[in-house]
C-alpha cells in the first residue's frame, strides 16, 4: 500500500479543467473510441506544464532551446492533443479527424504531430529517449529541460528502471520524470497486478529526488514543477497521485473505461453533463 | 576489423562534434583515447541494451550521430523493440556497430552466435545493413556513415581476417561491389564470405569454369540493379554467407531474382547456416566447415549445379 496516503478526492475541478475534460469528451464524438480513463487522469499534469511550466512556441515547435515533454504512456494521448491544440500547435479541426484515415492524430502520438517530441505506445521507451536528449543538451549546455510523463503500471517494464539508473549516474538535474499513480492498470489495481510501492523510495534508491503531491491540484503542481530542481545533482521525479477517469463519478476507477470503444450518444451525453460548468 | 572500425569512430569524432559514442559495458579500455580527449561524447551505459538503444536514439533526435556498440546477439535481439521504435521509426541516426557477427564467438555457444541479425534487422523500415568483408573495406565504409541519413547496422567479423577487398572500385553503401567477370555460374558475397569465393573462383577456374564475384557489403537496401544485371548473364547463382539460410542475403537474393521473371532457368543454392542453433563449440573456421561455409562446398555445389541444368527438367 501507499508509503504516503493523501486526500485526493475532495478538490472540485475548476473551469479549466473541466473545459479541458470536455474538449477530451468532444475527441470521442468523432473517433468514439480511446483510453478516456488515462487522460482524465492526466490533465491537471498537462494543464500545468504547459500553462506554467515548460518553455515552448507553438509557431516554432521545433526551436532548440525548447523544454521537451514526452509521453511515454502514449495512451493517455487524448489529454496531450487537447492541450497541443488548446496552445495552438495544430488546428483544432484535427481533434474531429481522431484516428481517420487522414486524420494526423491516431490512438498513440506520432513525432510527426507538431509538439509530440517522441513517438510512443509500447510502454518503457520514453524515458531512455529522455535521458539521451538531456545528456545531449549537457554537451550542447543549452537550457532545455525534459519531462518525461509515464504511467505507473508502465513502471513494471524493466527498461523504466535501465533508464532510471543511467539518469541517476548522470545526475540529470534536467530530467524529470512525472509518475501518473492512478492505481489502476488494465487488467485490476496497481497493488493486485504488480504493487510499485514504495515507489517514491524506489526512485530515491536510483539517484532521483522525488516528491509526491496531488496530481489534480493546479496549484500543488504548479508551485511543486516550479521548484525544480528539487536537489543539487539529481534528476526529479514527482508522484502524481491522481484518479483514473477524475472528474465523471462513472468513469472514475472504472476499468471499463481503460479504453473504451464504441462511445454512445448517451455515454457523450451524460460524460458533458458531470462536466458542466453548471 | 571490429579494432578499424573503432579507430574510425575515434577519428571521425576528432573532426565531428556531433559524433557521439556509447557502449555498454565493453572490454577494459575500449577507446581509452576518444573517453581520454572527448569525455563528454563517449558514454559506457553498463549491460542495459533497451536503455542503450533508447539513450542513442533520444541523443539521434537531438542532431547527434551515435555510434552504439555492443555484441551483435545482445543488439539484435534483446533491445528489437528500442531498434524498431526509438530508432528506425523515428529514422535517427544511430549506428549499431555490431560485435561478432555470424560464428565468430564459436567457442562461447548459442548464446553469443549472431545467426539471425541479418534476417531480424532487414524486416525493420528505414534500416540500412552493412558487413564489409575486412579491415580496409571498413576503412572505406566508416567515413561514409556519417551523414548516411537514418539507421544502420554495422556487422563487424572476427578481426584479422585476411585482406581480400580492394579499392578498384569506389566503395559506396547500397551498392554492390563487381569482384571477378565470369559466365559459367554467380557467386554473391557478404562479409567475410568475399574470401572463400575469391579462392573458389580461382579454383574453378583451373577446371575451365569461369565464375563472376559480386560482393554485397550493404545488404539492405540491396543493390537490385547491380545483382539482376550479372544473374542475366548466368545460369547458375549461388550466395554465401555467414548467417541463417533464412532471411539474410540469400533470402534477399532469391526475392530479387525470382521477382525479376527471368525467361530462362536460374539455378540456385544459398549456401549458409541451417536452421539450427549450432551445437559444437571449436573455432569460427570449425563451424563454417560444419556448414560448408567455404570454398570448397561452394566448388562443389556450383559443380551440382551445373550438372542440375543439364539434366534439368524433372
Amino acid at each position: 500500500m501507499t508509503t504516503k496516503s493523501l486526500d485526493i478526492s475532495s478538490a472540485p475541478l475548476d473551469a479549466r479543467s473541466k473545459y479541458l475534460r470536455r474538449k477530451i469528451v468532444d475527441i470521442l464524438k468523432f473517433g468514439r473510441r480511446g483510453h478516456i480513463g488515462a487522460a482524465f487522469s492526466l490533465v491537471e499534469i498537462f494543464r500545468v506544464l504547459y500553462d506554467d511550466i515548460l518553455c515552448y512556441d507553438p509557431q516554432n515547435p521545433y526551436l532548440k532551446k525548447r523544454d521537451r515533454c514526452l509521453l511515454s504512456k502514449g495512451h493517455g494521448c487524448l489529454a496531450l492533443y487537447t492541450i497541443l491544440a488548446d496552445k495552438g500547435f495544430f488546428p483544432s479541426k484535427e481533434l474531429e479527424k481522431f484516428c481517420t484515415y487522414e486524420g494526423l492524430l491516431g490512438g498513440h502520438p506520432e513525432h510527426k504531430i507538431p509538439g509530440v517530441e517522441a513517438s510512443t505506445g509500447s510502454l518503457g521507451h520514453g524515458l531512455s529517449i529522455g535521458v539521451g536528449m538531456a545528456l545531449s543538451h549537457r554537451h550542447e549546455k543549452s537550457p532545455a529541460r525534459v519531462f518525461v510523463v509515464v504511467g505507473d503500471g508502465e513502471c513494471n517494464e524493466g527498461s523504466v528502471w535501465e533508464a532510471a539508473l543511467c539518469a541517476g549516474k548522470h545526475k540529470l538535474e534536467s530530467l524529470t520524470v512525472l509518475v501518473d499513480y492512478n492505481k489502476q492498470q488494465s487488467y485490476a489495481s496497481t497493488y493486485e497486478v504488480q504493487d510499485m510501492e514504495p515507489f517514491a523510495d524506489k526512485w530515491r534508491a536510483f539517484g532521483f529526488a522525488a516528491i509526491e503531491i496531488n496530481g489534480h491540484d493546479p496549484q500543488e503542481l504548479k508551485e511543486n514543477l516550479k521548484k525544480i530542481p528539487f536537489e543539487s545533482g539529481k534528476p526529479n521525479a514527482v508522484i502524481c497521485h491522481t484518479i483514473k477517469g477524475k472528474g465523471v463519478s462513472f468513469v472514475e476507477n472504472n476499468l471499463n473505461w481503460h479504453h473504451k470503444n464504441k462511445v454512445t450518444d448517451q455515454e457523450i451525453e451524460s460524460l458533458l453533463k458531470e462536466l458542466s460548468d453548471a | 576489423m571490429r579494432k578499424t572500425c573503432l579507430d574510425q569512430v575515434y577519428e571521425l569524432a576528432l573532426t565531428d562534434p556531433r559524433i557521439f559514442f556509447v557502449g555498454s559495458d565493453l572490454g577494459y579500455e575500449t577507446l581509452k583515447q576518444f573517453k581520454n580527449q572527448m569525455p563528454d561524447r563517449f558514454f559506457m551505459e553498463g549491460v542495459s541494451e533497451q536503455n542503450l538503444i533508447g539513450i542513442s536514439a533520444g541523443m539521434a533526435m537531438e542532431g547527434k550521430i551515435v555510434y552504439a556498440n555492443t555484441i551483435a546477439t545482445f543488439l539484435s535481439r534483446r533491445c528489437f523493440e528500442q531498434i524498431v521504435l526509438d530508432m528506425a521509426l523515428h529514422h535517427v541516426n544511430v549506428r549499431l556497430i555490431a560485435n561478432g557477427g555470424g560464428l565468430v564467438y564459436a567457442p562461447l555457444g548459442p548464446t553469443h552466435l549472431a545467426i539471425d541479425d541479418i534476417a531480424i534487422l532487414r524486416a525493420v523500415p528505414n534500416m540500412t545493413i552493412v558487413a564489409p568483408c575486412d579491415a580496409e573495406e571498413m576503412k572505406r565504409l566508416m567515413p561514409l556513415t556519417v551523414d548516411y541519413p537514418g539507421p544502420m547496422y554495422i556487422r563487424i567479423a572476427k578481426g584479422g581476417d585476411p585482406i581480400v577487398s580492394s579499392n578498384r572500385i569506389p566503395f559506396k553503401i547500397g551498392k554492390a561491389i563487381p569482384v571477378r567477370e565470369g559466365g559459367d555460374a554467380l557467386i554473391v558475397t557478404t562479409g567475410i564470405t568475399l574470401g572463400a569465393a575469391l579462392k573458389a573462383a580461382d579454383v574453378l577456374a583451373k577446371e575451365g569454369i569461369t565464375a563472376a564475384i559480386l560482393h554485397m557489403p550493404t545488404i539492405k537496401p540491396l543493390d537490385k540493379e547491380t545483382l539482376l544485371s550479372y544473374v542475366r548473364q548466368t545460369s547458375v547463382v549461388v550466395t554465401i554467407e555467414e548467417h541463417s539460410v533464412i532471411g539474410g542475403l540469400g533470402s534477399a537474393v532469391a526475392e530479387a531474382v525470382l521477382e525479376a521473371n527471368f525467361d530462362s532457368v536460374k539455378n540456385f543454392k544459398r549456401i549458409g547456416i541451417p536452421d539450427v542453433f549450432p551445437s559444437s563449440y571449436g573455432t569460427q573456421d570449425d563451424l563454417m566447415k560444419l556448414y560448408g561455409i567455404t570454398a570448397d562446398n561452394l566448388c562443389v555445389v556450383i559443380k551440382q549445379l551445373m550438372g542440375l541444368k543439364i539434366s534439368y527438367g524433372f
